[in-house]
């Protein structure tokens, strides 16, 4: 069951990771710092870890953890989204300046 | 009725798909924005998805967590735009903090029946998740300039580092073969947490945004691990797409500097070189006034500012804008070229142009600058010093040479704008400074861009 698991999350790794070269090799240069941003507030998609984890309060040590975790990644989320829309916000062109 | 493991699956379903839909749109400008707006959809799906898991006893601190991030975040969102590499690097710790506090929960909870692949998997989650914990607290530390930026390094700085990182992996193995040894867990993740500090203790402020990149790239890494732990197929997809988001702009980083990975990690670029800074050799240096620049720009045709992060310093973006807008409105063509590593993280200069509404369609990447810099009229530097060194090219001595740079030497006039003579970040002198086509102007970079643009609007007249 384990070794199930195991192998096809390493599909999902490796197609995940193929995946994740083709569509960002495409960002253009001007756009990188909203990348980065953006992909730091996707990856704090590990709050649904830490949310299990507190939880489920299997032990204290396990809610204290997750509840720290829960705010780290929150703040990632909340502060990762708001910045890179205020980026994109900026980004205009002088072609298509609003009429 | 759905069960609720059925429901919770769907949204991570959605949610994966939502974000892969995220990072296409960002592919271009104009598409930008619905990236963000379709990350967050699928956060937000995610998030309630897992809330409905059956096995939560207690949702009181998970609220209070939520609330209390979420109060965290906003001030973290509506930093000022100068500020964002810091922000980047400060959100890249509290990413492996999280990463590193589940996978430590994880472990007391299972151990002793751990099997060995969990963890090596948990091991290689707590190990990048700390290093990159302290690493990116120490970047941040460094930009935000509450740390010395100089880098700080010593004989045999690369040999420790390594053995403390051998030491780390040894424990893990260790940890691998009997998992019930405890007490050794902690002192994995104290190496790990160290190993974060040396590693970028040697780092100077022009490596920032390869290291910014590359710690962007352990972050993710570290939480695609955390899915093998947990079994969570969303949190290896979002990870490996983030692990593979700092990979490639690592590469482009260490590409735009002509340095290999270990190079950067491992090379401490900022010493001074003895050779150059022993060569102050009285040499010739022709400078110019506000007005004779304003003179010589408003007589141009065609026009590249090459921006650097001097000009993120002095705030001088905002009347960079002036000066475009005095240009453009004589006719002159304005163009920007941004080399991939100004400024101290990936996109750093854009970011900061497009903030004082300058057209992202002006902002040229180095290979296309390039192509434009044999006929241009006046290229002017802001701030900017390693990346238009033309020793990069011609000086094989150099420790720069091979960086592919901004050729402004071959625009007819080089401008430089520059506080005094003293040698950039890297401590390498520049020749172009010394070419018979170039002026330096000599001052603050807000304050002489503001001179330029009164000498035009006032003589030219019809300003704004």
């Amino acid at each position: 069951m384990v070794q199930v698991d195991l192998i096809s999350s390493l599909y999902v790794f490796i197609l995940a990771a193929f995946i994740g070269f083709e569509v960002i090799r495409r960002v253009s240069p001007l756009l990188h710092t909203p990348l980065m941003s953006l992909t730091n507030a996707l990856d704090a998609i590990a709050v649904v870890g830490a949310i299990i984890l507190a939880g489920e309060r299997k032990s204290n040590l396990a809610l204290i953890l997750g509840t720290i975790a829960i705010v780290a990644a929150t703040s990632n989320i909340v502060g990762g989204f708001i910045i890179t829309d205020r980026m994109l916000k900026m980004f205009k062109s002088s072609r298509t300046q609003k009429p | 009725m759905i069960p609720a493991t059925h429901l919770i699956e769907a949204t991570y379903i959605i949610a994966v798909i939502l974000f892969i839909l995220s990072l296409k749109w960002l592919s271009s400008p104009a598409t930008a924005r619905r990236g963000v707006w379709a990350g967050e959809a699928g956060m937000l799906l995610a998030i309630i998805g897992t809330l409905l898991y059956q096995g939560i006893v207690d949702y009181k601190w998970i609220a209070i967590a939520l609330v209390l991030g979420a109060i965290i975040g906003v001030p973290l969102g509506n930093v000022q735009m100068t500020a964002v590499p810091q922000r980047t690097a400060l959100s890249h710790a509290f990413g492996a903090l999280c990463v590193t506090l589940v996978g430590t929960a994880e472990f007391y909870l299972r151990t002793p029946n751990v099997p060995a692949f969990v963890m090596s998997v948990l091991s290689l989650e707590v190990i990048l998740g700390g290093l990159t914990f302290t690493g990116s607290l120490m970047a941040a530390g460094k930009l935000q300039e509450v740390l010395p930026q100089r880098p700080i390094t010593y004989k045999g700085q690369n040999f420790v580092n390594l053995a403390v990182l051998a030491i780390a992996i040894v424990i893990a193995v260790m940890l691998v073969r009997d998992p019930s040894q405890t007490q050794l867990y902690p002192v994995m993740v104290g190496i790990a947490l160290i190993f974060g500090v040396m590693l970028i203790i040697p780092i100077g402020g022009a490596d920032m945004p390869t290291v910014i990149s590359l710690l962007n790239s352990y972050a993710g890494l570290s939480a695609a691990a955390m899915g093998f732990v947990l079994n969570s197929k969303l949190l290896i997809v979002a990870g490996s797409l983030d692990g593979a988001s700092g990979f490639i702009l690592s590469v482009n980083m260490s590409k735009a500097m002509n340095r290999s990975f270990t190079n950067v990690l491992f090379g401490a670029f900022g010493q001074v070189q003895p050779a150059a800074a022993g060569a102050v050799e009285q040499r010739n240096v022709r400078s110019a006034t506000p007005e004779e620049a304003a003179a010589i720009l408003s007589a141009a045709n065609k026009v590249a500012i090459v921006p650097g992060y001097g000009m993120a310093v002095a705030q001088a973006q905002h009347k960079v804008r002036e000066l475009y807008d005095a240009l453009s409105k004589r006719g002159v063509d304005v163009k920007f070229g941004i080399h991939p590593v100004a400024g101290r993280m990936p996109g750093h200069m854009n970011v900061l142009l497009a903030e004082a509404d300058i057209p992202y369609d002006k902002l040229l990447d180095m290979d296309d600058m390039n192509g434009d810099l044999p006929q241009t009229d006046v290229a002017l530097v802001i701030g900017a010093n390693d990346v238009t060194n033309p020793a990069a090219r011609t000086d094989p001595s150099s420790p720069i040479y091979g960086m592919p740079i901004l050729d402004v030497d071959k625009a007819r006039t080089v401008m430089v704008i520059k506080r005094s003579m003293s040698p950039g970040f890297a401590g390498i002198d520049n020749p172009l400074y010394y070419l018979d086509n170039t002026l330096m102007l000599f001052g603050d970079a807000k304050q002489f861009v503001n001179s330029i643009v009164r000498e035009l609007t006032g003589a030219g007249g019809g300003h704004g």
